[in-house]
């Protein structure tokens, strides 16, 4: 099976390498710790351990040092993220998250930009419970951080509800395929009794082995024209081919990624390169086959330099496509035609084909809650309280209320207007398109604000759209505290990396629908000098612009940035 | 016992005039009376000895010159006064022996001719923890007749409670029915003690003297301190402020200060399980609310004390007197100056609940509202009030571990009474007011009844809940300072965890290095059912019981009405369940513990 050309990078297994190997399958030492009530913080072996569990600990930043001269351990909490492939929800499992967040968490929801729930603030001696009860639910939080395969995303499509389902099923049964075998999770959490016996290594991560992968892996699944899940993003991609209103088969895509390191050109944003065709029943064969490439020769040595991405890229496009061919024993199609329009949400009321209407909710940078005057958080829970549809996460923070009969549309626009709930359209449509990360207080990556800032900065910039007339121009926003990239800053238009406190690298230059990274503008700067730098491009891009062209488009025609045609590119 | 020339030194017609008066006399009227012939005789200082009442019974016999003093103390002070008794009376060519009263062998008692008790009272009139046994002896029925003793009690105690002295009450009424005679009239003294106390000794040697036929020598009203410590209860070291921090998170219903006080040049030393006294200033706001009251001009110039210091009305009131307690006795002397009706009726007879409920949870400002000034003068004002009492705490440091360094944890009151917010004075003072570089006047107040084992190898159990934690802070510093190798052992409790886990990291470093063997903590506002310590101890009693059986110590520090209640059961509850013995046993197991200083408490 081995491919004798093909190697791993030489050097020794990086510190969570030896963490995994020593934990038995992801137990570590979770069990007892968890227990320990001295601190509410977990040794970091286990905290590395405890990502494969969909969490993993923070402290609220905003207190660190008051606490450090009051003698308390920093305010330590989990983040849970829940594993909810495609992001449907049940009404049932919103109001289970709700409460959760009310009971346990910090009384917020963050809709992740992989279509999942987020809770933070959630403390060691509420865990348990919290788990179970989202296990009740018919949730779970399995393998939703840590080097696993993570929350399979999968394009919302309001519209074409036929082909969202057979494509949602398959992001189901992507994830459940690709879930880790350990009972670690279900031994820890859920009271399951521990078999006795140790069973053959083999037979526990029959795929994955006991080291699991090398770092994160994510799939997405695009439907186009619509590439609202960033296609290119995703260590695998598959792009649903529709032909006759039937779905024929998927493009696969491999070796994308948002993250890097400031200061270390060996790391950088990555786009996942189309490398043929599949039928719709060959993508969990598919999957699995590039997963074990990447276990087998994902380095394992330097995590920094572990994602997928770099694989592809040390050993080659073709060669990786030779050895999944071999691995599959067939050969993968030549890629179909497709095109994208966008990479962003439709808000408002659609629609779909079976007279089922859905509603898109402009949730601004995802964060579900009450505040102040708008009342979200309850909005939304009393919705959930009469809703028969699902909802849907979108993977640009927002919320699609899905299925609504014509019967109960009414009853929800009632409620839909009660809260003031709205689709966004009082906003600037730069506003609308705009995506940001948690980062601080809780995120401890986070070297600047993100979620608590772009909407801050946004009322800012809108004063220079408006002045500009380019208030309903959408242009993609995106701001990430930290160069990991969680809100995929490298696909925005206008993205902002996090550098310290108040300054941000500024990048610009990404394709409207997510086909080209975006590169660097300006360094460390900020906020005057940001505003500064947009009033000067928003107006040449109003007075400059041809009819229809995206200002990402428009920076590299005028000559403002370099276009970046690949991710080893990025930082030249 | 009719009075001769034989049996006293009256003259026939003295003796005749006694004999017909004292039978008329009540118990209180003899007690006033003998307090006041003692307090003429010292007063006049003559030394000729007129008036010898209290020999009355002893002529002919020889008199020992041996006198014993037996202690109750908890926080010190009792233990502090019969010291400084002991030395004046050694000075003064007495051989005294000095016991606390938990150390001493109650079979000698019937040896003794003269005995002094000094002892304080607790809670609702509860004996100090080492008086405790000696006070179950001597009134139970195995207490013998005692008609040989000649004694006197000096009860120490906080009149704002009901059950003011009440220990040394009990005390004094006991060695009489036992059969034994006052040497001088008890002498109950309120916070501020150290006049009537001074008098008391000075009393209590003159009866001696006079018993001796010797004159009295020269009585200091306080005698030299043996270490000559410049500072003193009664001269207070000025320490600077070094840091003053709040060690409950956001959020946090509670409000405990860590306070860091410099001692250099002080020449003050402590141990673990010491305190530190400090004299507080009133809240001035709540002064200037007092003297909108007052007919009296807050620049008038008062006298503060004996001494004749000098200071303006409304500095005295921040600073000498305190305004925050009604004690009865502030209302008994206020109505018979102001003559206010209303208030004469409350304190009548049959009243009493009345009273109690008045003085609860009210100060002066509201009295002052309620029923009017009194006095003539500001001066008259004053004259009633008690001087600012210093208020203790339990010391969070170990001296070799921060040296010239004293350590409090000092939890701000604050609630709400009769419609007006009330603070805690020394505790907001340090809450609200007091800043880096401040001083305070503090002196140290030695505990003797809270001290770890002499040998550090011995295991310790600390249960110390909410600001209890201090002095287990000290303890552990101080072991690690010495590198004892005993066990160690601390229950803490507060109501929640993320903000009120006192010294949380610096627990979890001495767990890391060892120093603290094991923690277990009670958040009680975390869960839906409350825990508290007692819970923990009783989830491991099995361990607690086996560390018990090897010798380990127990130490309770923090609340006394509910917490050391509870635990003190708690504990009696682990020794009869994982001992196997009867509950009685398991009481009997837990007094040895306590004979033996092996269960200490330091609760307020």
């Amino acid at each position: 099976m081995v491919n004798l050309l093909l190697k791993a990078p030489e050097g020794p297994p990086s510190d969570v390498e030896q963490i995994k190997e020593k934990s038995n399958y992801l137990r570590g030492t979770l069990g007892e710790v968890m227990l320990d009530r001295i601190s509410a913080g977990i040794p970091d072996d286990d905290n590395r351990l405890m990502k494969h569990h969909g969490s993993y600990l923070q402290d609220d930043r905003d207190l660190r040092n008051e606490r450090q001269k009051q003698k308390l351990e920093p305010a330590y909490q989990f983040m849970l993220r829940v594993r909810m492939p495609g992001g449907v929800a049940q009404p049932s499992q919103w109001l289970v998250m709700d409460d959760l967040a009310q009971k346990y968490g910090n009384g917020t929801l963050k809709l992740t930009t992989r279509q999942t729930f987020q809770m933070h603030g959630i403390l060691k001696w509420n865990m348990k419970k919290t788990i179970q009860e989202i296990h009740a639910s018919m949730l779970d939080t399995i393998a939703a951080c840590g080097d696993v395969n993570r929350n399979v995303m999968c394009n919302s499509i309001p519209f074409q509800s036929k082909i969202h389902s057979e494509v949602y099923e398959w992001s189901k049964k992507l994830s459940d395929y690709l879930l880790p075998r350990t009972r670690a999770y279900h031994e820890i959490w859920l009271d399951e009794e521990k078999v006795v016996g140790t069973p053959e290594l083999e037979e526990v991560e029959p795929m994955y082995g006991p080291l699991y992968l090398p770092r994160k892996f994510k799939i997405g699944i695009a439907v186009p024209p619509s590439n609202d899940i960033d296609v290119y993003s995703q260590d695998l991609g598959f792009i649903a081919i529709v032909e006759s209103g039937k779905l024929v088969g998927f493009n696969v895509a491999i070796g994308g990624g948002m993250g890097m390191s400031h200061g270390d050109k060996a790391t950088y944003p990555q786009l996942a390169k189309v490398i043929g065709f599949c039928q719709p029943d060959k993508i969990v064969d598919v999957a699995e086959k590039i997963i074990t490439i990447q276990r087998d020769y994902g380095n394992r040595s330097v995590r920094k330099n572990a994602r997928f991405k770099y694989t592809v890229d040390r050993l080659g496009l073709e060669p990786v496509k030779a050895e999944l061919e071999n691995r599959l024993g067939w050969k993968l199609e030549e890629a179909r035609t497709y095109h994208f329009d966008n990479n962003g949400d439709r808000y408002g009321w659609v629609k779909g084909m079976q007279g089922k209407w859905h509603f898109t909710l402009f949730v601004e940078g995802g964060r579900i809650a009450d505040i102040n005057d708008y009342k979200l958080m309850t909005g939304l829970r009393e919705i959930a309280k009469i809703h028969t549809g699902d909802f849907r996460l979108t993977a640009n923070q927002n919320l699609i209320i899905a299925d609504v009969s014509s019967q109960k549309k009414k009853k929800i626009i009632e409620l839909l207007e009660t809260y003031g709930l709205t689709d966004g359209a009082h906003h600037s449509a730069i506003r609308r398109s705009s995506i940001a990360c948690v980062a601080l207080p809780t995120c401890g990556l986070a070297m600047a604000e993100a979620e608590r800032y772009l909407p801050v900065l946004l009322d800012k910039i809108e004063t220079i759209v408006d002045e500009n007339g380019l208030r309903n121009e959408e242009i993609t926003i995106r701001m990430t505290g930290c160069p990991n990239g969680c809100a995929r800053h490298a696909l925005g238009e206008i993205g902002f990396i996090g550098k310290a406190p108040g300054k941000y690298n500024m990048y610009l230059g990404a394709a409207f629908d997510g086909s080209r990274l975006s590169k660097m503008y300006r360094e460390n700067i900020g906020e005057e000098e940001i505003l500064k730098e947009l009033r000067v491009l928003l107006s040449r891009y109003a007075k400059e612009r041809q009819e229809g062209e995206h200002f990402g488009d428009f920076v590299i025609k005028a000559g403002i940035v370099k276009e970046v045609t690949d991710g080893t590119n990025f930082h030249d | 016992m009719q009075l001769q020339v034989s049996n006293s030194p009256f003259n026939h017609e003295q003796a005749e005039l006694l004999n017909n008066l004292l039978p008329s006399l009540t118990e209180t009227q003899k007690v006033w009376l003998s307090g006041f012939l003692a307090a003429t005789l010292t007063v006049s200082d003559t030394g000729t000895a007129d008036v010898r009442v209290m020999e009355a019974q002893s002529s002919g016999k020889t008199i020992s010159k041996e006198v014993t003093i037996l202690y109750g103390s908890q926080t010190g002070n009792a233990q502090g006064l019969a010291d400084n008794a002991k030395r004046t009376l050694e000075g003064n060519g007495y051989q005294v022996t000095i016991s606390s009263m938990s150390d001493y062998k109650v079979n000698n008692l019937k040896k003794v001719q003269n005995l002094l008790i000094v002892v304080s009272t607790h809670g609702e009139g509860d004996p100090p923890d080492n008086a405790l046994s000696f006070h179950e002896f001597l009134h139970g029925r195995r207490a013998s007749r005692l008609e040989d003793l000649r004694f006197s009690v000096l009860a120490l105690g906080d009149s704002s409670y009901e059950f003011f002295c009440e220990t040394g009450k009990q005390f004094d009424r006991r060695l009489e029915e036992l059969g034994g005679t006052r040497l001088f009239p008890r002498t109950d003294c309120d916070l501020d003690y150290d006049e009537p106390a001074a008098e008391w000794l000075e009393g209590v040697i003159t009866s001696l003297s006079e018993e001796q036929g010797s004159k009295v020598t020269a009585v200091p009203t306080t005698a030299a301190p043996v270490n000559a410590h410049a500072y003193s209860r009664t001269n207070p070291f000025k320490a600077e402020v070094l840091e003053n921090i709040n060690l409950n998170g956001r959020g946090s219903n509670k409000e405990t200060h860590h306070l860091e006080l410099s001692l250099e040049g002080s020449g003050l030393t402590f141990e673990p399980g010491d305190s530190l006294g400090i004299y507080p200033q009133n809240d001035a706001v709540l002064v200037d609310m007092l003297l909108k009251e007052l007919n009296w001009e807050s620049e008038e110039v008062v006298k503060v004390n004996k001494q004749g210091d000098l200071r303006k009305f409304r500095e005295s009131l921040i600073s000498d007197f305190e305004i925050t307690v009604l004690t009865k006795s502030l209302l008994e002397q206020a109505a018979q100056l102001s003559g206010n009706e209303d208030l004469k009726a409350l304190l009548s007879p049959g009243n009493e609940e009345k009273l109690k409920e008045y003085r609860e949870g009210r100060d002066l400002l509201d009295f002052v509202l309620d029923f009017g000034s009194w006095g003539e003068s500001a001066q008259e004002f004053i004259s009633i009030l008690r001087k600012m009492p210093a208020r203790l705490y339990s010391i969070a440091n170990s001296l070799s571990a921060y040296p010239d360094e004293v350590h409090l944890t000092i939890g701000a009151v604050r609630y709400e009474s009769h419609g007006r917010e009330r603070k805690g004075v020394c505790s907001i003072l340090c809450a609200d007011s007091i800043l880096q570089g401040d001083t305070l006047p503090v002196y140290i107040q030695h505990n003797q009844n809270f001290k770890q084992p002499k040998n550090p190898d011995t295991p310790i159990i600390m249960v110390g809940p909410g600001t209890g934690i201090a002095p287990f802070r000290s303890f552990i510093q101080e072991r690690e300072e010495m590198n004892g190798k005993g066990k160690t052992w601390l229950f803490f409790g507060d109501q929640h965890f993320v903000t009120d886990f006192l010294y949380q990291t610096e627990w979890q470093k001495w767990l890391k290095t060892g120093v603290l063997s094991k923690m277990d903590v009670a958040f009680s506002r975390d869960t839906d059912e409350k825990v508290y310590v007692q819970h923990r101890m009783q989830e491991q009693s099995r361990e607690l019981y086996e560390w018990l059986q090897e010798g380990a110590a127990l130490y309770i520090c923090g609340d006394e009405k509910n917490m050391a209640h509870d635990v003190h059961n708690t504990l009696i509850e682990i020794i009869e369940k994982e001992g196997q013995m009867s509950h009685a046993d398991a009481q009997a197991y837990l007094d040895e513990m306590q004979q033996n200083k092996r269960y200490q408490r330091d609760v307020y």
